[in-house]
């Protein structure tokens, strides 16, 4: 049964039957699917979003949350490992078998859920358990006109996913790229026609794209990407990576100055819902940025972060706010005139180092997990003092601090109501904290913080005050979270208790990882992402009608990353090795750079040897 | 004259486990000393003893005259004295130079703001950092250095971690260096060479060193004295004869003469 051909010797694919597939793995996705699919019917998804539509008049975004997935999955079943030097399986109509009957295995699922919801009353535990369900799933025909739809829907797009392996490299991409846009552009919609009013041709009336220029979208993107458009840009970034010296400096320069100038002038050119989103997305980012330097770059798992949020915010309050509790004593002052919030910042910003220091003390000796529990019940001691009636007097509680004035800076002033001059500010903090990330990683601090990364005992063992240099993340991280805290209040007007739950810290987390921890542009790419896309904790994002569901897809983007691309979005190069240390070294093998042999020959060694033992007068 | 490092009635016992018992020992500057005895005889926990990883139960331990009891690792580094680990612990996800760098932290001034205002006795001490963790690294012939520089540790072979240990413990500019076992896994030509560069670690860099090592022939021709642990206790002292032909030594040794064993241990290549 060999497949290597005698002449070359080089492995071929071994073509097989259409039916010759691995049934067990198909049974095995199928079921995944099923399940999977029945879950998202139950959440609500599908008929909460039903009125959304994507592409007029027949693709609503509750139903895409629905038939994505068989798609995927259809795909998925049929990748298959390639091991180097033996025989890959030839792609063919077997793939088109399998994720058929994987699609249609999930179908099934569906199917069997709108005959128990028309005919059982779950509606006790399973709130969605609802007539909307079946009707939405049955797409108002009868029962057995939903029951056999999703066994074909499911099969087709799961033959369709399937099929996308028998389509050479290219074009499977084009085609998954042209689905990708037309969805997103049909998505977004809300935001591109906030940004530029003229695109309103494209969507129907009622929302959605329509079915014309959903065609259009498709084509064009497809056309882009058999043009090589990816390619190049794939290209320019291997190109930028592999650059070093001033060039790259030239080119790092570059792409800092083109990305400013957009963010100046993307919110004049939107409207308030884009700029209030950009505000909370800069937020974010913020918190994010100051979180990286204690996760990503010291490797300290804190789980309290919201904490230091918290009391930047909170400080600011208090000095800013006529309504802060009552029983602050005189002296403190009410810094509600121009220029105030500076000041306001600059005490915030020692009160958030002391935090650091208090809270970072006890809770830096000890290591890994129990840190994290620990940092996780500091998080909330912080907000239940802020709560407490023990400090009402000074923060009043539930009641929180209100008639938070806005950020006077005498010519120009940020206010919630302004969203714009909110981003503007936040960039500028955001490019502090990335400066002050920037400078620190590359110091003898951030060497030391890899080493404590890396492994503790040793980095102790070499020299580094691992207690002083843990300390030091945790500051400055505190630090860069108050500046976050100062706009926040600035921004509400008004904090709450509430308003630093336990999920900020999680979200925060959350951010850093999917974007990459210890890398600065993963890290905004994991705001933008998260929080402009599926919106923060309490802050809407693009995908308003998920807010809802916005948790729920927080955890499974989480899963999924954790176990396809644990790095992140954006990783960090030390991090991709820690994380994928074996294929690294393979790859390193393969390029030669693995040192297999010693140079060291007799001659080498005996000149030392002599040279060595010769000038101290030797030992023997 | 006080030595530079002085051991008196040294102890450790892990729950009933004597690991060292009453242990004298001392070390002059410029001395270098080996350290042997079998498997589990102790000599790892000595050295992580002196370097503050392990907190002794009795005894004292004195580094130019001042007690190291209660210290913590960085700072008995701080005082001078590095060391290499028998199961190589590099910072394998960082650079070559990078674990050259990062072992001089201890050595460095510039604090934070240096850092964010890049000011030039920032600039000017990172310079130097990286000039120093060249020249060490240049130490060992062209195998750590050139495009290896920016290649993480991992990528190395045996010997070279090996050497990179060594070249990190230099780097916290020590004056006692501790080395356990430097040339464990080396072929004989590379161990006859490092043994070479033991010898100029001391005439060129002025290290004083103690070195656990198995290797018969390296102690032999490296070590100006040879202390024997037995479970936790001093077996011997003296010159590497003295001790070789002590008949307490032979018996811990299995009752076979170093001498043999240093000659069983060596290729055929080389006896003839
Ligand atoms: N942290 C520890 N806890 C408990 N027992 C320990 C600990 N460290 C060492 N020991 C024990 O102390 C004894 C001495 O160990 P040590 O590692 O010092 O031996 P060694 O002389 O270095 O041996 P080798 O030649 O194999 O390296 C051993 O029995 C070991 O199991
Ligand atoms: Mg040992």
């Amino acid at each position: 049964m060999s497949a290597v051909t005698a002449s070359t010797g080089m492995p071929t694919a071994v073509s097989k039957g259409a039916f010759d597939v691995d049934w067990r793995q198909i049974a095995r996705t199928g079921g995944l699917l099923a399940l999977g699919l029945v879950f998202i019917a139950l959440t609500g998804m599908p008929v909460g979003l039903d009125e959304r539509t994507v592409i007029e008049p027949w693709l609503s975004l509750g139903l895409l949350s629905l038939t994505f997935l068989p798609f995927v999955l259809g795909y998925t079943v049929g990748h298959e490992k390639v091991l180097e030097g033996v025989a890959a399986k030839a792609k063919g109509a077997r793939d088109v078998v399998a994720g058929a009957a994987v699609g249609a295995l999930g179908g099934l699922g569906l199917s069997v859920l709108v005959v128990l919801v028309d005919n059982f009353d779950l509606r006790d535990p399973l709130v969605n358990w609802s007539p909307q369900l079946v009707e939405m799933l049955s797409f108002d025909q009868s029962v057995g006109f939903g029951f056999v739809a999703w066994i074909a829907i499911s099969g087709a797009l799961g033959a369709a996913g399937g099929a996308l392996h028998v389509l050479p490299h290219q074009v499977r991409r084009a085609v998954v790229a042209a689905i990708l846009a037309v969805l997103l552009t049909a998505i977004f919609e809300s935001f591109l026609t906030d940004v530029i009013d003229q695109l309103e041709f494209l969507y129907a009336s009622r929302g959605g794209l329509t079915n014309v220029w959903a065609v259009v979208v498709f084509v064009v993107a497809m056309a882009v990407s058999l043009s090589g458009g990816g390619e190049k840009l794939g290209e320019r970034r291997a190109a930028y990576q592999a650059a070093s010296g001033p060039a790259k400096n030239r080119q790092t320069a570059l792409f800092i100055a083109a990305f400013s100038l957009a963010m100046i002038i993307i919110p004049l050119v939107t409207g308030k819902i884009t700029q209030e989103l950009m505000a909370n997305v800069g937020i974010f980012m913020l918190l994010a940025l100051g979180l990286n330097i204690v996760v990503g770059l010291a490797g300290i798992l804190d789980l309290g972060y919201v904490a230091f949020f918290a009391v930047g915010g909170y400080t600011t309050a208090v000095l800013t706010s006529p309504n802060r509790g009552p029983d602050w004593p005189s002296w403190v002052p009410t810094l509600d005139g121009p220029g105030g919030w500076l000041i306001a910042l600059a005490v915030t910003i020692v009160m958030a180092i002391f935090a650091g220091l208090v809270i970072g003390a006890p809770v830096i000796r000890m290591r890994g997990d129990y840190l994290a529990i620990v940092t996780l019940g500091f998080g909330e001691i912080i907000r239940l003092l802020f709560l407490s009636d023990w400090l009402g007097g000074y923060f009043n509680g539930a009641q929180g601090i209100t008639n938070i004035p806005s950020a006077d800076f005498g010519i120009f002033e940020v206010k919630g109501t302004d969203p714009r001059s909110v981003f503007y500010l936040v960039m500028v903090l955001a490019a502090i904290s990335i400066y002050i990330s920037w400078r620190l990683e590359h110091s003898r601090l951030g060497r030391a913080w890899m080493a404590v990364r890396e492994d503790e005992s040793v980095a102790e063992a070499m020299g580094i005050n691992t207690v002083n240099v843990k300390l030091m993340a945790f500051v400055v991280g505190a630090a860069l979270a108050s500046f976050a805290g100062a706009v926040f209040s600035a921004k509400v007007g008004s904090i709450f208790p509430t308003s630093f739950l336990i999920l900020v810290s999680i979200v925060i987390l959350v951010i850093v990882i999917v974007g990459g921890m210890g890398n600065i542009v993963g890290v905004m790419v994991g705001a933008l992402g998260l929080v402009g896309v599926l919106g923060g904790p309490k802050q809407p994002g693009l995908l308003q009608e998920f807010s809802e569901y916005k948790l729920l897809i927080y955890g499974a983007l989480l899963i999924w990353m954790m176990l396809n691309r644990p790095e992140g979005l954006v990783p960090n190069v030390r991090r991709s090795r820690e994380l994928h240390q074996d294929e690294f070294l393979q790859d390193a093998w393969l390029r030669g750079e693995v040192d297999r042999d010693e140079s060291t020959t007799e001659a080498e060694a005996s000149a030392n040897l002599a040279d060595g033992l010769g000038t101290n007068g030797g030992a023997s | 004259m006080s030595h530079l490092l002085e051991i008196e009635q040294l102890s450790v016992t892990f729950g009933g486990l004597h690991a060292l018992k009453d242990l004298d020992f001392h070390v002059d500057e410029g001395e270098i000393v080996g350290v042997i005895g079998p498997n589990g005889a102790g000599k790892t926990t000595f050295f992580n003893m002196i370097s503050g990883m392990v907190t002794p139960t009795a005894g004292d331990i004195r580094f130019e005259g001042e007690s190291l009891i209660g210290l913590d690792p960085n700072q008995v580094t701080q005082r001078g004295i590095a060391r290499t680990f028998q199961n190589v612990r590099l910072f394998a996800n960082m650079t070559i130079l990078e674990n050259v760098m990062v072992s001089q932290h201890c050595r460095a001034q510039q604090n934070i703001f240096g850092a964010l205002f890049n000011t030039k006795g920032f600039k000017e001490e990172e310079a130097e950092i990286r000039r120093r963790g060249e020249e060490i690294l240049g130490f060992f012939g062209s195998r750590l250095v050139g495009y290896r520089l920016e290649q993480p540790a991992s990528v190395l072979s045996y010997a070279n971690r090996r050497r990179l240990e060594i070249a990190r413990a230099m780097a916290t500019r020590p004056k006692l260096i501790l080395l356990d076992e430097p040339v464990a896994g080396m072929n004989p030509m590379e161990s006859r060479e490092l043994t070479g560069l033991i010898g100029r670690l001391r005439s060129e860099w002025g290290f004083t060193i103690v070195m656990i090592e198995h290797d018969m022939d390296v102690v032999r021709d490296v070590s100006d004295r040879v202390v024997v642990l037995d479970h936790g206790e001093t077996l011997a002292q003296g010159s590497f004869e003295d001790v070789s032909t002590n008949p307490a030594v032979i018996e811990a040794y299995l009752g076979r003469p170093l001498e043999d064993r240093a000659a069983a241990d060596r290729p055929m290549e080389e006896q003839s």
